[in-house]
This record gives structure tokens, C-alpha cells and sequence, in this order.
């Protein structure tokens, strides 16, 4: 069996913590960050919740002590906060010692300050500095100049299961020897242009999203950052460092099934996951805790918990459980908080709740994990899909 | 040992005639607009009329390189998809966008939102071709193509994958483009003749288009080279990139001497434009050089005309007229180097070789 990459460093903001020891603590003692939206005017603000970070761009400008003309997007300052807290959390100290990249995530980039901007930009030459915001990967343009990272830039699109890829990604450049040392996440925030996408295609809840229960309506809208650094195993030895856990194991596949919404028997998750354990060389059963996609809108949860049933086969699934509850769907961060929220289960052997869970489908006899359970944890599970059918498992293993 | 990369297939649709045609024949330098459209394929000779009624621009063009380059390579299905686009499906997110703004967030429909997300040209071709192998998209402004050759790259060396398919598919939103014009990002209204290596002026011509490339770990007869390595750099300074050529070059055995031809990314934007001109100048003043983007305009992912056009000069061993910056030939076009940045970030080396 592969020995798995090696992170060493994490940093997180999110609707219930904006470090990565806050964020642990919401999960332990149950304080969600869903809640009404204050940040953005929408005319569907008494309808809808989300899982919002409690910071106006203004507090998140003075904490970054941003220059009055700099230009960025809400979601480049979450990722450069998130970013900048686990370069600290690794130790790294000279970022360009290395050979270090950078491989973020978003699903909409900068689209807060284009939706914001959009018709003011001819009239207000003030303005114009945010129209290269839109890019998706300004994003990972502002963490890289911030961090002061020269090398090996990117950023991957692949919707709500961005974040899972980088991660990815960022392990087999390790793997590969490509890079000594990768920074790997994702970002997004919350936008009116998603809040709206979203009510169209008619997933959101009105309600605190409750994932894989039989009355499930749909999803909360989140916004989060997260990013982690994996370094070589050379890079660890030299340096003495600590390592968190290790990412054992990753698979990617396509649904090929439809634009937005899953296969009923869950095809792209069920390779997705087949992949992931055959990378890892762990079988099903070594799983001590998934962590599911779990956005709770009804195809998701039932596409997911198809493709459970089937890996799993005759054995029985082991505890899982999504965080979405806590959190809101985080979009293109969504596998990289959730990444997070892995090596936190694994460095302190706890199954987290999945909240507002009632009643079981009756499609299939899956209860998740409702409340806080402590065990021991070596091996986590943790999935992701997105539009475009893109569906990614990681495997996080004890170091 | 380490699998090999080769193209064994290419497709491009671009704002030349790059499709039906040898090899630039019919190429037309166009100096009176600052922003270039694409010549259309006959997209219903790929997808039927009801799907391509709700598809968009960028997406129906990835949809035809793509079934192209898999044609040109003889193959019938792939292991990966991987795409690399700047601004993805631009033209769904404005109309989206817009019709939140101008109706308060009422009366919205899905379509156009479900099309706007980045990896839907991706997603529409695996859907195609019910492709459920890996499938990526990369959107990092001009590196997005090059993130996509690296990812694929590793694929095969790494026997993950046999066959990829690899692409950059970029395309023009009315709305965009006027805010490009604001911003500077593209040269401004009349001020023609708008010319590439002879500007006075910031900005660029823009342009779109979609180009799939077919990557294989196998040696076949229709092989247009080998992809030898690619690297992208966020940052760089103009007295940088020599040095980083050179070590490029140096970890894959070669020297600046051994360059056959060098491809420039000069696009008219005079505030950058010495991190070309100092090459072509200096360390590759006796390779010959090579530009496109008069051809096909700027554009995040305009780097992947290059790439089809330095897979067509490595195959057909012919360098048209039209892409030539200085008069020097090569007896024979072995190793091709390819160079691109974007106001001096997001740098990429490309090797290509015969």
C-alpha cells in the first residue's frame, strides 16, 4: 500500500469558524453557521438561508491590510486568508525555498464584484480596477502574489467538486516529483448569480437542510475558503516536520449522464470511489468514517447513497455523515473545508453529527451518524460531485 | 520507463480557416478590428439542431474540435477529458447575469445558468461520447490550456490513462468584450490599422476559438510529434525568461541551439512585449521565430492555436509564410519551443518535437 501525501499545514474560514480550530469546535458542540444572509441585498433574503462568514468586505479588507485601491474579490480575500493561515500552520517561512505551487479552486471567481459592478463600470472609472476580478483564476492570482509564491500557478473548475480535484491534482504533482511542495484548495463566495442559478434549477431549501433524510428539500448556499499544504516526503524529512495525515488515496470520474443533476445509480460516484480505493490499496472496509457529498437536495442523496450501497455491496457502510449542515454548500470549497473537517476527524477520532436527520429514505436503509460519536479513526472517505457530472472521492489516512 | 506523450490527432476551429483546409492557405491577416470572430463549422454535420439550438457558442465549437481531432486521430473513444478555459462559457453568463440584474431576481430560467458553469464544454463532450473517465477543467487565464497538457501529460507517463483528450476553448461575450475595451485589455475602437509586431499601442486584438488535441502514450503513423515537456510560471521578469528557457531546455537534454523554431505569443500589447522581443533579439536571434496571435487574437486560451500550429509544422515540415517574425529556415523542424505570458504572469514553456 501507498504511504500517501503529507500535509502538513491547513487554514480554513467558513460560516462556523474562521480558523481551523474554531471550525473544529462548531463541530464538536453543534453551532451551526446557517442562518439568514446579511452580507449580500437579495430580493430573496426571507426565504432563503445560507451558511455566510459573519465578516463585510470592509473587516475582511482591514484584516488582510489591504491598500485602498486593491481590487479584490470577496473570494480572492477568504482564499488569501485560508491560504495565508496554513502556510503559517505548515511552518514555511520562505515560500520560493522549495519548488511550491499553487492550485486553487473556484466555481465563479470574482463574480461578487462583477454582479456588483456590472452596469456602474462605464460610469465610474473607479471601478474598472474589478473587471479582471471575473477571471477564475484572479483568485489564485491574489493568493500567489500575497503568499509571494512565483511558481506553478492554477485553478480548477470542475463546480462543487472543485476543490476535491485540486486536492488531487496537488498529490499526484507530489507524487510525480513535479513539485516538492503544493498549496491546495479552494474558495468561493456567496453571489447573488449563484443564490439565483441555484433557486432556478429550484435545490435550495427554505428550510435547514437535512441530507439524506426522506423529506430532505434541498440545499443551503454556503461560502467558504480552505487550503492545505502537502509537501514531499523528502520535504518532510529534511525539514523534521509534523505530518497532519496524508491523503492515501483519490478518484475522479464522470457521471456522463446529465448537465446538473446525477445518475440515478450513482455511476460516476461509484467509479469515482472504486477509483479512490484502488490508488489507496484499501478496501471498502478499512473506512472508518465518510464524510458524503451530502447536499441534501433529493438526487444528490439519493445518486450518493446508490453508489454507497453498491461499492459496499453485502458489507455495511461505515458512519458517515455530511457537514453541509453546519456549513451551507460551500460550491467549489466545499471538498476542501470538508477536507479539512477529515484530518480534524482522524487527528481526534470523532464521527461528526449530521444534523437535522429524522427520517431514513426509503429508497435504501442508510442512517447516517446523528450524533457526536468518538472512535478510532484511521481512514476517511471523502466525496464530491458537481455539474457536468464530475464526481471525486479523497481518502485521508492517519500519518 | 516513463510512457511517452505523442498528438496523434488535432482539431481547431479558430478565426481563420484552420478546418477544411491544408494549412493556412487561406489565412488573412485582418488589421481593421480589434475584435476577431471565429469562422463557423458546419455544426449541424456534428450535433443535431435541437441540441445545438441550446448550446452555446463555445460549447458547440469544443464539441467540433473535439470530434475532430478524435477523427484526425482515428479513435473512438478516449480515457480523459481535460479542458482549459479563461472565461469559460462567457455569453450564458452574461445573458444570466443580466437577466437577474434587469429583473430583480425574478422570472429567472435555469438554461442559462446550467451553461455557464466552466466545465460544461468538458461535461458536454463526455456526455457525447458517455466518456465516465477522468475529466478536468482548468481556468487559470492563460495557463489554462498548458494546466490541461500537464495534467494529461502526467496521465500517461504515469500509465493512468492511453489516450486524452486535451483542449483550450475560449469564446467572445459581447458585454465582456466592451468591458475588455474599458479596461484596456483589448486596443481601442478605431484605431486602425491594428497591427501585432509593428504596435504603438497597449492592449491586443481578441479573438476566440477552440482547439482538441488527441495525446497518446503510442507512436503511430499519423503522429504530429511528441509533447517532450511543459512548464508554467506565475511569475517572471522580463530578465528572467532566458534563464528559465535554458533551464527548461537543460532538464530535457536540450539547448537554445537545438530550438528549430521558437513560437512567440506577440499580440500588440506594447506594455509586454519585450518579454518576446528580448528573445527573439538576443538568445534566439539566429532560431527562427514564429507568431500566431495576428491569426487567431488574444485570448486566454489562443496558446492552444499555437500548439495545433506547431503540430502542423512538425508534421507537414512546412512553416507558412504568414507566421514568420524573422526570415531564418531550418533545413529540417525537429524541436519547436513554445513561449506565452499574459502582462508579464502566467508564463508557459511548451517542447514539442518531430
Amino acid at each position: 500500500m501507498a504511504k500517501g501525501v503529507a500535509i502538513t499545514g491547513m487554514g480554513i474560514i467558513s460560516a462556523i469558524g474562521n480558523s481551523v480550530e474554531e471550525n473544529y469546535l462548531s463541530l464538536i458542540e453543534n453551532k451551526i453557521g446557517i442562518s439568514r444572509i446579511s452580507n449580500i441585498s437579495t430580493v430573496h433574503a426571507d426565504v432563503i438561508k445560507v451558511g455566510e462568514i459573519k465578516k463585510t468586505n470592509d473587516d475582511l479588507i482591514s484584516e488582510l491590510q489591504l491598500n485602498d485601491d486593491n481590487n479584490f474579490s470577496r473570494t480572492a480575500m477568504i482564499g488569501t486568508l485560508a491560504a495565508k493561515q496554513a502556510v503559517e500552520n505548515a511552518g514555511i517561512t520562505s515560500i520560493n525555498e522549495f519548488r511550491t505551487g499553487l492550485i486553487s479552486a473556484t466555481s465563479v471567481g470574482g463574480m461578487d464584484m462583477t454582479e456588483k459592478h456590472y452596469y456602474d463600470y462605464f460610469e465610474k472609472p473607479e471601478l474598472v480596477k474589478y473587471i479582471t476580478c471575473h477571471d477564475g483564476g484572479d483568485v489564485a492570482e491574489k493568493i500567489a502574489e500575497e503568499l509571494g509564491l512565483k511558481g506553478m500557478v492554477s485553478t480548477i473548475s470542475t463546480a462543487c467538486s472543485s476543490a476535491a480535484n485540486s486536492i488531487m491534482l496537488g498529490a499526484r504533482l507530489i507524487k510525480t516529483g513535479k513539485l516538492d511542495r503544493v498549496i491546495v484548495g479552494g474558495a468561493d463566495a456567496l453571489s447573488k448569480f449563484t443564490i439565483n442559478g441555484f433557486k432556478t434549477l429550484m435545490i435550495l431549501s427554505d428550510y435547514y437542510n437535512k441530507p439524506f433524510d426522506n423529506n430532505r428539500k434541498g440545499l443551503n448556499l454556503g461560502e467558504a475558503a480552505a487550503f492545505l499544504v502537502l509537501e514531499s516526503d523528502e520535504i518532510v524529512a529534511k525539514q523534521n516536520k509534523k505530518v497532519l495525515a496524508r491523503v492515501s488515496g483519490y478518484g475522479n470520474a464522470n457521471d456522463a449522464y446529465h448537465q446538473t443533476a446525477s445518475s440515478e445509480n450513482g455511476d460516476g460516484a461509484y467509479l469515482a470511489m472504486k477509483k479512490a480505493f484502488e490508488v489507496s490499496g484499501l478496501k471498502p472496509s478499512q473506512i472508518d468514517y465518510i464524510n458524503v457529498h451530502g447536499t441534501a437536495t433529493p438526487n444528490n442523496d439519493l445518486s450518493e447513497g446508490r453508489a454507497l450501497k453498491r461499492i459496499y455491496e453485502d458489507e455495511k457502510v461505515p458512519d458517515f455523515s455530511s457537514t453541509k449542515p453546519f456549513t451551507g454548500h460551500t460550491l467549489a470549497a466545499a471538498a476542501a473545508i470538508e477536507a479539512v473537517y477529515s484530518v480534524l476527524s482522524l487527528q481526534n477520532n470523532v464521527v461528526y453529527p449530521n444534523l437535522n436527520f429524522e427520517t431514513q429514505m426509503e429508497e435504501f436503509d442508510l442512517t447516517p451518524q446523528t450524533y457526536l460519536k468518538n472512535k478510532n479513526i484511521e481512514h476517511v472517505l471523502s466525496n464530491s460531485f458537481g455539474f457536468g457530472g464530475n464526481c471525486s472521492t479523497l481518502i485521508f489516512s492517519k500519518s | 520507463m516513463t510512457k511517452k506523450t505523442y498528438i496523434n490527432g488535432v482539431g481547431c476551429i479558430s478565426t481563420q480557416k484552420t478546418f477544411d483546409t491544408v494549412f493556412l492557405e487561406e489565412a488573412n491577416v485582418n488589421h481593421d478590428e480589434n475584435v476577431l470572430a471565429i469562422i463557423t463549422p458546419a455544426y449541424k454535420e456534428y450535433i443535431s439542431p435541437a441540441a445545438s439550438r441550446r448550446m452555446a457558442k463555445g460549447v458547440k465549437n469544443g464539441i467540433v474540435a473535439s470530434a475532430l481531432a478524435m477523427k484526425d486521430a482515428n479513435v473512438e473513444s478516449v480515457d480523459a477529458i481535460i479542458t482549459g478555459t479563461g472565461l469559460g462559457c462567457i455569453e450564458d453568463s452574461e445573458k444570466f447575469l443580466k437577466s437577474i440584474l434587469d429583473n430583480k431576481e425574478e422570472f429567472l430560467t435555469p438554461t442559462s445558468f446550467i451553461q455557464s458553469t466552466h466545465n460544461t464544454v468538458g461535461a458536454q463532450i463526455a456526455l457525447l461520447q458517455q466518456c465516465k473517465g477522468y475529466n478536468f477543467t482548468y481556468v487559470n487565464g492563460a495557463v489554462s490550456f498548458e494546466s490541461a497538457l500537464i495534467d494529461a501529460k502526467m496521465q500517461i507517463e504515469e500509465d493512468e490513462a492511453n489516450s486524452i483528450l486535451v483542449g483550450g476553448v475560449d469564446e467572445n461575450g459581447d458585454y465582456t468584450t466592451a468591458l475588455f475595451k474599458l479596461n484596456g485589455r483589448i486596443k481601442a475602437d478605431n484605431t486602425a490599422p491594428y497591427d501585432v509586431l509593428t504596435s504603438k499601442t497597449s492592449g491586443a486584438v481578441y479573438g476566440e476559438g477552440a482547439s482538441f488535441f488527441v495525446l497518446e502514450n503510442e507512436k503511430k503513423d499519423n503522429t504530429y510529434a511528441e509533447l517532450l515537456d511543459v512548464s508554467i510560471v506565475n511569475t517572471l521578469e522580463v530578465n528572467e525568461v532566458e534563464n528559465e528557457i535554458k533551464s527548461f531546455l537543460k532538464s530535457n537534454h536540450l539547448e537554445i541551439s537545438d530550438i528549430d523554431a521558437l513560437v512567440l505569443g506577440f499580440d500588440g500589447n506594447v506594455d509586454f512585449e519585450n518579454y518576446y522581443r528580448n528573445l527573439a533579439e538576443n538568445a534566439f536571434a539566429q532560431t527562427p521565430v514564429l507568431y500566431y496571435k495576428h491569426l487567431s487574437g488574444e485570448y486566454d486560451t489562443a496558446s492552444a492555436f499555437a500548439f495545433w500550429m506547431a503540430s502542423k509544422i512538425l508534421k507537414t515540415q512546412e512553416v507558412p509564410e504568414i507566421v514568420k517574425v524573422n526570415s531564418l529556415t531550418k533545413p529540417a523542424y525537429k524541436t519547436i519551443l513554445l513561449y506565452n505570458q499574459l502582462s508579464g504572469k502566467n508564463h508557459s514553456f511548451t517542447l514539442l518535437s518531430k
